[in-house]
């Protein structure tokens, strides 16, 4: 059986980002950039379902630009056997290509490769659009098992127990289909070094978007990119009595 | 052109962020339909031709649409979607597992959680959870738009006395079924909705000692939600969590107890009308967006407002 897993290049979660002062765009000069969190927790699950005998091949794929090779690099670290680039110089910094073009990408490369599973993030922590799987079920007339807290492999189909509001729902999907990952899905392992110098001898193809005929034109153009309002705050009390006055006569919530 | 949302409900009523998401449809200053898609799903569509500002209802009943399967739900949005604008849903996981589906079918680039409408092209929506704002201009002609409820007033839920139309049903896609759910059983409030909102963290400690935590939001009678610390910690179940990767809410009261005020964990709370924070640590950075920060032990303060309120 064989797992795609689309991973993308994305600002580290840890980093704190500033809006560009011409309100194009963020800043992302000098940024530390990572593997998307929650692709990480999709390459972990394919890896796991290959160390455990139920998928043979693990192939990662990357839109971007042409440093996104580190990110697919870093997934056959954790266990792609292969990658895939599809690379454009489109600009990243408030998301990169959009989630159809994403999907339409995608699409194109399950037509070549048929893939029997495809595990990718429920959302990417840039432009936070949670679109691309759900698109990418559509495109294909795939079932989705999204926003995925566990999954659970059977004969021609899939489990998928999903994070929903209000609790867990568990969905059968026919294979093959789509997951996207949520953070309970897996703790994604650290990278050994013996598996990241043979990472670097892993077979990464690079690819043009028109070499799979697919139009990176947006369609939704970014007039304005601003810093929210700061919430002015620090305001003390001394204790429970005048925190309870203060809520019932100067903020009168209570 | 009229302008439809696509209703969240149980089959009998009708979820409160439906309200909220038709808010942001009325300032697109067109008519609102509501579509309300389910199986034996009658209260539902009577509970939505109440609510007030809008003109229609579009009800599919069908057992296919029962579990609102995406696979299912996505074929009859396209199959209503020529005679609209604009197609909106909440951006709870219910629209955002469903709407982009059905965005890809009708080759339309959806716009994600959005803010706020500054005309019928062109949105508002938070980047980077919530640390830019990004306005965004829609060149095509069908827009799809789920919304964060909580950026938008919600309309009253009665005082309407729309029509109810019947809308033919589009199938099985025999895809996916339902297996089983487990729902939080509680009787307070829905935490994206409540008017109070109590939160614990690390500090709390342990998921016994979520119990004062509960008393209070019992009290008060609000929600109780935690930070992602105390959820990766298994004090409290994932569903509890506010913030970047959780729940985003905005009550109107909102109090953190134990809870450090990680980036990730103000980006789901800092709307709130009202913050308190309680918290031993004065440096934490809660109490630099906190309206009133107790620097306070939480298992003396937490029982004592408790009793005091």
């Amino acid at each position: 059986m064989k797992i795609l897993v689309p991973v993308k290049r994305a600002v580290d979660y840890n980093v704190k980002i500033r809006v560009k002062s011409d309100e194009s765009g963020v800043e992302l000069g000098n940024v530390k950039m990572s593997m998307n969190p929650f692709d990480e927790i999709a390459i972990e699950e394919a890896t796991k379902l290959k160390e455990s005998g139920k998928a043979t091949e693990i192939i990662a794929v990357s839109i971007g630009p042409s440093q996104a090779q580190e990110t697919i690099r870093t997934a056959m670290a954790i266990g792609a056997d292969r990658g895939i680039l599809v690379e454009t110089d489109a600009p990243t910094d408030i998301g990169g290509v959009e989630p159809l073009a994403v999907a339409k990408t995608l699409k194109a490369i399950v037509d070549k490769e048929s893939p029997d599973l495809v595990i990718m993030g429920k959302q990417s922590i840039d432009d936070d659009s949670n679109q691309t799987g759900q698109m990418l079920a559509a495109l294909l007339g795939w079932a989705q098992g999204t926003f995925a807290s566990e999954v659970n492999l059977g004969d021609g189909t899939v489990q998928v127990t999903r994070e929903i509001d209000g609790g867990l729902e568990t969905l059968e999907l026919k294979m093959p289909a789509i997951v996207t990952t949520d953070l309970r899905l897996n703790e994604p392992r650290y990278a050994s070094l013996p598996n990241i110098m043979k990472a670097k001898k892993k077979p990464l193809d690079i690819m043009k978007p028109e070499d799979l005929g697919v139009d990176y034109t947006p369609r939704l153009s970014v007039v304005k990119v601003n810093e929210p309002q700061p919430r002015v705050g620090g305001g003390k009390v001394t204790d429970i009595d005048e925190l309870v006055d203060k809520l019932k006569n100067e903020a009168k919530v209570i | 052109m009229p302008v439809l949302v696509l209703a969240e409900h149980d089959h009998k009523t009708i979820k409160s962020a439906t309200l909220n998401t038709i808010a942001a449809a009325r300032k697109l200053d067109s008519e609102v339909h509501v579509l309300v898609a389910g199986h034996e799903c009658d209260e539902a569509a009577q509970a939505a031709s109440q609510i007030h500002g809008i003109s229609k209802v579009l009800k599919t009943d069908a057992p296919e649409l029962e579990k609102h399967l995406a696979e299912n739900v996505a074929p009859l949005i396209v199959s209503v979607a020529k005679d609209y604008s604009h197609l909106l849903a909440p951006a709870s996981t219910f629209g955002k597992n469903v709407l982009p589906r059905a965005a890809a079918l009708l080759d339309t680039q959806q716009i994600s959680d959005i803010t706020a409408v500054i005309d019928a092209d062109t949105f508002e929506r938070l980047i980077y959870a919530g640390n830019a704002i990004a306005t965004v201009k829609s060149s095509d002609s069908l827009k799809l738009i789920t919304v964060r409820a909580t950026a938008f007033d919600p309309v009253k839920a009665d005082g309407g006395n729309s029509p109810i139309e019947e809308v033919a049903p589009t199938g099985d896609s025999g895809l996916s079924s339902f297996v089983g759910q487990e729902l939080s059983k509680s009787d307070r409030p829905e935490l994206g909705a409540a008017r109070v909102v109590i939160s614990g963290g690390r500090g709390v400690g342990s998921a016994e000692n979520f119990a004062i935590i509960e008393k209070l939001a019992d009290k008060l009678g609000g929600a109780v939600g935690a930070s992602r610390a105390a959820v990766d910690a298994g004090y409290v179940s994932n569903d509890y969590q506010v913030g970047q990767t959780g729940k985003v809410v905005a009550p109107e009261l909102y109090i953190a107890v134990g809870i450090s005020g990680a980036i990730q964990h103000l980006a789901g709370m800092k709307d709130s009308k009202v913050i308190v924070a309680i918290n031993k640590d004065e440096e934490a950075p809660i109490f630099q967006i906190a309206d009133y920060g107790l620097v306070a032990d939480l298992f003396e303060a937490v029982p004592e407002l408790e009793s005091k309120l």
